[in-house]
């Protein structure tokens, strides 16, 4: 019996590292996932949204020419609560009251049984139009500003023996899940249930109470299988279930709103453009003496998550590399568009964008090749960041740029491709895991085991958004407490039956909410002593075991000063793009990106290159093809076929290399993946143009850039 | 070599028509209205199914895929784009892929329709969908019915395709994802298991 049990565990332990099954495989294979459009209840009405028209101005009248029999009408007067989205500022309404700050903001809502009746809707309103800020070159109002300062940069440029300069430019990114966003609301017991596509439950049940004016226990937010978010599910979810929330009490009824692709993509936050400027101070051995740098990113119309959006990207700025006089300012500032919000990479891949091309200019103009240049500054354990956090003994650039300029015979490739229409381009960089700063300690995460009669039931609400995130936490708790994956029961995130595990961003589910189930499952197995789950439950009944996150020991953070240990640690990566320029019409094809990646331990190979493939292919889209055209304001390709993401056609080969390096205080080792991938892959391609001389500075690299940038050369 | 169709070659072909035609449509709800013709008018239509012949009463502007998830509760075909762009509604019409949102519910009369319900053989996974199980050909899952049913096509016209024949056959269905390459080695694999009879 004991040597049964024992090798039962034995069993259950390799499952952390291994390719399991998907917990979500069966149901998506054969269409029975159930997303928020799959969902209808008796007796429920379709909503829908009237948005401004105009980018600024004020609201002077609203007129309804139609029939409204049968309508459920919301507008700014309705919302019982605050009037607001709630997240970190209180800036933006839930429905405009008097007047629009961008096109697509939403003033009334409707709702009725009959879809196709939503579309005969007419209702005019009459504007008094102000003239809209677009550049954020000429915003008048700054939503943050932050400044990283380390040593002294008159001292660094004077050791410097060459000073380099540039500006880099990023634009607008739609994230373009596949599924829209799209929720039901339904009332009952003076309250209201959510269900939705979303990533983070929390998020809506705290917009809801304010919105509505309703106590937490009032307010339930479920979240039904998700079809994609990238960051685009975690702020604009707690906006819509607001609006179908507000038509369901009004009307008494179940409300369904999903998006239609337009709207979805007029209306919904992008990532944030941005413009960077570098100084740099070398000496002619090429190690860097002076770090100057200058981000201006445009926030859209509301604060949204601007301003973690730019200390994220200022503490990515300098890229992976050493130096002693640094200086990063940025401010995230106001446009009248529609407000930019979360998009996996956060900021990061504006800033490392140019931070990436800056290097291969400033090796350019020593002689030094991509690879040197990097050796030669790349951060290295017991260096100091920007922040003066210190690398740890593990940690640090170098070992990624080596594998994978060997993996790659970088050198000898770029030499074998002199002369031809193929150029190779390197990118490293890296990211921080989980919530800048001190925000995981503010966030407080918990999560819950409870005992089920054959194994145990997961209490998180940490969202299954397609990044694996049921099947990695369930690897976890398998093995940690020694049961069979099959055994490990995995709810959907629902707030009234799961603690606040906080959001499903920052590439922090892994690390942070996996480490807490870990340590949970730990506990677990000690009250079990020794017996199987079904043993202890016909001895004891239920257990439950929560555990709420507590910093580990020695981080500090100084919020002010912005000094200290900005992330719990930093996963490692290099990217090496090879493409095709056809030079006749500036057609950039990638061919094949190999990326190095330490991301810790990988709990499952298969999931954790999928991360990695998946991200490196949303970065060709954002380098080479991904354009959101924003004409006064608003996105005039709002579609498929003239906003680009990447086909089979278009994706190339991506060869995915892990270096595990563990992370001590991450779940069995492992840090975080998701947003990692997202930034690498634009400069890598872009210095891949270098090399074919085409000297981009922008992104997406259109065939019009690269040909502008090819008659310069 | 010939490739599937890369995203700037589909707007060389579509050319400028579509454009503009889309940028009227993509305008905001308070631009629209335009009055729906013949609505409310329902004609009977016999469907095959998967199989099994389904009678339901639809408008004749209801287009297959609201046929299939209203008409006929099958909420496996999904919604991505509603024009044709994005191919997440693929369904096999006699065998061969096609955008359930591009097609008349009435056009698909006397037609075999499969959707990615009709593959299963009782309780046991089709050769396709057990092959992206194996492969973990798909993250969030939501584009996943529309690229089993375009893989299934494919396997019916070319038993053993090469990868340049999966990348053609799969270049009308978007992954955001990104979990193409896992699509291949599915769609790979899906052949070798339709030619083992299973």
């Amino acid at each position: 019996m004991k040597g049964a049990r024992k090798a039962h565990a034995t069993r259950a332990t390799a499952v952390v590292g291994h390719p399991v099954r998907r917990k979500d495989g069966l149901d998506k294979v054969t269409g029975a996932a159930r997303y928020i459009d799959d969902l209808v209840l008796p007796g429920l009405l379709y909503g829908t949204t009237i948005r401004s028209t105009i980018s600024r101005g004020e609201i002077a009248s609203v007129h309804l020419d139609f029939d409204t029999t049968g309508f459920t009408i919301v507008s700014a007067r309705d919302i019982p609560g605050k009037n607001v989205v709630s997240l970190i500022e209180a800036d933006q309404p839930s429905l405009a009251d008097g007047r629009v700050e961008h096109v697509g903001e939403a003033i009334l809502l409707l709702a009725h049984a009959d879809k196709e009746r939503l579309l005969d809707v007419r209702v005019s309103i009459d504007y008094r139009p102000a003239a809209p800020v677009v550049e954020p070159e000429l915003s008048p109002t700054t939503f943050k500003e932050i400044t990283i300062a380390k040593g002294d940069l008159g001292r660094g440029f004077a050791e410097a023996d060459l000073v380099v300069e540039g500006e880099y430019r990023t634009g607008h990114q739609e994230h373009l899940y596949i599924e829209t966003n799209g929720v039901l609301a339904v009332p009952g017991d003076g309250g209201i249930t959510v269900h939705g596509s979303l990533q983070c439950p929390y998020y809506v049940h705290r917009a809801l109470c304010e919105l509505l004016s309703l106590p937490e226990r009032k307010v339930r937010v479920i979240q039904t299988e998700t079809g994609g978010g990238f960051g685009g599910k975690e702020d604009y979810p707690s906006v819509l279930a607001g609006h179908a929330a507000l038509l369901a009490l009004k009307s008494g009824r179940p409300v369904k709103m999903v998006y239609d692709r337009a709207e979805d993509m007029l209306a919904t936050t992008k990532r944030h453009p941005a413009i960077v400027r570098h100084r740099t101070g070398v000496t002619r051995d090429g190690h860097l003496t002076a770090i100057d740098i200058e981000v201006l990113l445009d926030g859209g119309a509301y604060v949204t998550l601007s301003p973690v959006v730019l200390s994220r990207g200022l503490l990515h700025a300098t890229g992976p590399y050493r130096c002693d006089h640094v200086r990063v300012h940025g401010r995230v500032v106001k446009t009248n568009t529609p407000p930019n919000g979360a998009f996996r990479g956060f900021g990061a891949p504006q800033t490392q964008f140019a931070a990436e091309v800056h290097m291969d200019r400033i090796g350019e103009q020593l002689g030094l090749d991509p690879i040197q240049v990097r050796e030669r500054n790349a951060l290295r354990p017991g260096d100091t960041m920007a922040t003066g956090q210190r690398i740890e003994a593990n940690g640090g650039a170098l070992r990624v740029l080596r594998e994978a300029a060997r993996r790659t015979r970088f050198r000898q490739r770029r030499r074998a491709l002199r002369g031809t229409d193929r150029g190779l381009g390197v990118a490293l960089f890296f990211h921080g895991a989980g919530f800048t700063g001190s925000g995981e300690v503010k966030l407080r995460s918990k999560a819950t085991l409870e005992l089920t009669r054959r194994g145990v039931r997961v209490g998180v609400t940490a969202t299954e958004i397609g990044q694996g995130a049921r099947t990695v936490l369930a690897q976890i708790v398998a093995t940690a407490l020694g049961i069979p994956y099959e055994h490990v029961e995995m709810p959907p995130a629902d707030t009234s039956l799961a603690p606040d595990s906080g959001p499903t961003v920052a590439s922090r589910t892994t690390m942070i909410v996996g480490r807490l189930l870990e340590l949970a499952a730990r506990d677990l197995k000690r009250r079990l002593r020794g017996r199987t789950p079904a043993e202890s439950w016909r001895a004891h009944g239920p257990i439950s075991v929560t555990k709420e996150y507590t910093p580990p020991p020695g981080l500090t953070w100084d919020e002010e000063q912005y000094v200290g240990d900005a992330y719990g640690t930093w996963a490692w990566a290099c990217d090496v793009a090879e493409v095709e320029l056809d030079r006749d019409t500036g057609i950039v094809r990638p061919l094949r990106i190999t990326s190095v990646a330490d991301i810790g331990r990988v709990i499952h190979p298969v999931m954790a290159r999928g991360q990695m493939e998946g991200g490196t292919a949303q970065a060709v889209g954002y380098a080479l093809t991904e354009e959101v055209v924003m004409r006064d304001g608003r996105m005039a390709n709002a579609q498929l076929t003239n906003y680009l993401i990447p086909t089979t056609a278009d994706t190339p080969e991506i060869d995915v290399v892990f270096v595990e390096r563990p992370y001590r205080n991450g779940a069995f080792g492992a840090k975080g993946v998701g947003e990692l991938p997202m930034d690498g892959g634009a400069p890598a391609i872009v210095n891949a143009l270098r090399s074919l001389g085409a000297d981009v500075r922008a992104v997406p690299a259109t065939p019009e850039r690269v040909l502008d940038a090819l008659s310069k050369g | 070599m010939k490739r599937g169709m890369s995203r700037r070659r589909f707007m060389t072909s579509v050319g400028a028509g579509v454009t503009t035609a889309a940028a009227v449509a993509a305008a905001p709800r308070v631009a629209r209205g335009s009055p729906v013709a013949e609505a409310g008018r329902r004609v009977d239509l016999v469907l095959q199914v998967n199989g099994s012949r389904r009678r339901i009463a639809v408008e004749p502007r209801t287009t297959l895929i609201e046929a299939i998830r209203d008409g006929l509760g099958l909420t496996g075909t999904k919604p991505g784009c509603e024009r044709g762009e994005c191919g997440a509604c693929t369904v096999l019409i006699d065998g061969r892929p096609r955008y359930a949102c591009m097609m008349l519910a009435l056009e698909a009369e006397g037609a075999e329709v499969t959707t990615v319900e009709g593959l299963m053989r009782g309780e046991a996974l089709g050769a396709v969908q057990q092959a992206f199980v194996e492969h973990d050909a798909f993250q969030c899952g939501y584009c996943t019915s529309g690229q089993v049913m375009a893989v299934e096509g494919l396997l019916r016209q070319h038993a053993d395709p090469s990868l340049e024949q999966i990348r053609q056959g799969l270049a009308g269905n978007l992954c955001r994802c990104g979990a193409y390459a896992h699509i291949f080695a599915a769609a790979k694999k899906a052949a070798t298991l339709k030619g083992t009879g299973r």
